[in-house]
């Protein structure tokens, strides 16, 4: 299960929705996996206006992850200031739509960073745990279990 | 047409087969009226920073996958964006590691840059974060019949230590989980109904939901029209018309001011 899936889930419990410690889920005793996938630009300039940062950091330091900085990056940050040069360079038709042609884009550190942080790091096996209520939620072979025994729905 | 996402690896004695139901949902998604519908409610792909942040997808009781693979493979052409989030749940276990495949190897096929999240073991919505759904996709169990005993989930959902194989019981628990909707074949949907004005984003929010015949939709979607002025329920995609009727059809849910 990817980190950034965690900016997306809160407690099943119906009374835990009312309460903001029910989110973040925490995660504990967590193994975790790097699994590499193709970093996205525009992907993660158009998802950084929905992270919830400050909780974001949280997750990272409880897995003992690099700490992050205390405010997100900018989109500017996400890139590397091109070389001046190349003005007409043959852009691929699929990169038409991406801000006008500027294919030439390299990702920089930070964008790499937070590649890794929010869809390469998963959690294989471990506990996601909700800061109000405190049930435990398993996640086993990278499924979390959000079921809830009957008298908890 | 664009490609259907393979299924080859599901073990459909465990998980709901694509059937007439899904595939009318896939036509629907990228049927032309509902393309560019959606193109202009997520445009602005590109514009400055926090016009529009990348929509997330979630789909409810994935089974196989197929669905939520299709939208992720092809989100450029339904979406005219390479930023698409999805995202997945399902009650059965089985069905979660199937979808996650599904998926998976849906979006390298097709070179899809949309990004996949997960698939999570779980009721309905309820586990996701209030309000951050942006289009919401549910092929409920829609077929009149007793809602299955849930009492013995936990134990049908997992292989048992040392199980090879599942049994005749648990594989006929799992997919009465897929299809027995209950009374009127709606107990389970009006759950989700009820989820949905808390699930979706309130501005740009949008829900396809499918019904069939047996489910009344013309009194679903009065339901729905009476939460409040602005919300809104049409049909906007079916199949198998007979003698007057749409054996099947697919509702989008939305908000308009
Ligand atoms: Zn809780």
């Amino acid at each position: 299960m990817k980190l950034l899936t965690l900016n997306f889930l809160t407690c099943a419990r119906r009374t835990c929705k009312t309460s903001p410690s029910s989110f973040p889920l925490h995660p504990r005793e967590a193994e975790l996996e790097i699994l590499e996938s193709e970093l996205n630009l525009v992907f993660l300039r158009n998802i950084l206006p929905r992270l919830m940062w400050s909780e974001l950091r949280g997750i990272g330091e409880e897995l003992g992850l690099p700490s992050l900085p205390e405010s997100p990056p900018s989109r500017e940050d996400l890139v590397t200031k091109p070389s001046p040069a190349k003005p007409s360079s043959v852009t691929e038709p699929s990169s038409v739509e991406e801000e006008g042609g500027e294919g030439e884009e390299v990702p920089s550190q930070t964008a790499k960073d937070l590649h890794r942080l929010l869809l390469e790091t998963t959690i294989k096996e471990g506990k996601l745990v909700c800061g109000n209520c405190g049930h435990e939620y398993a996640v086993k072979e990278g499924v979390a279990n959000f079921l809830l025994p009957g008298h908890l729905v | 047409m664009l490609p259907t996402p393979s299924t080859a690896h599901v073990s459909f004695d465990l998980v709901y087969e694509p059937a007439e139901d899904s595939f009318l949902l896939l036509d629907t998604l990228s049927s032309l009226s509902e393309t560019a519908f959606l193109r202009e409610r997520f445009s602005g792909a590109t514009t400055e920073a926090g016009c529009s942040s990348a929509p997330l997808v979630l789909e409810v009781g994935v089974g196989s996958g197929v669905v939520l693979a299709f939208v992720a493979a092809n989100a450029h052409s339904v979406f005219g964006r390479d930023d698409v989030l999805t995202l997945g749940t399902d009650i059965n276990s089985f069905a979660c590691s199937a979808a996650s495949q599904t998926v998976r190897s849906a979006v390298t096929d097709h070179k899809s840059h949309s990004t996949f999240l997960d698939i999570v073991n779980g009721d309905l919505a309820s586990s996701v974060r209030p309000n951050s759904v942006d289009v919401f996709v549910f092929n409920p169990p829609y077929v009149p019949a007793e809602l299955p005993d849930r009492s013995r989930h936990d134990a049908f959902n997992a292989r048992s230590t040392g199980q090879k194989s599942t049994t005749f019981e648990q594989e006929s628990y799992l997919l009465e989980l897929s299809y027995a909707g209950g009374k009127d074949g709606m107990e389970v949907t009006n759950r989700m109904l009820e989820q949905i004005p808390s699930t979706l984003d309130s501005e740009r929010g949008v829900a396809y939901v499918l019904l069939c015949a047996q489910n009344k939709p013309e009194a679903v979607k009065q339901r729905i029209r009476e939460w409040g002025s602005d919300w809104r329920a049409e049909t906007v995609g079916s199949s198998g018309k007979k003698a007057g009727w749409e054996k099947l059809q697919i509702v989008r849910i939305w908000r308009s001011t």
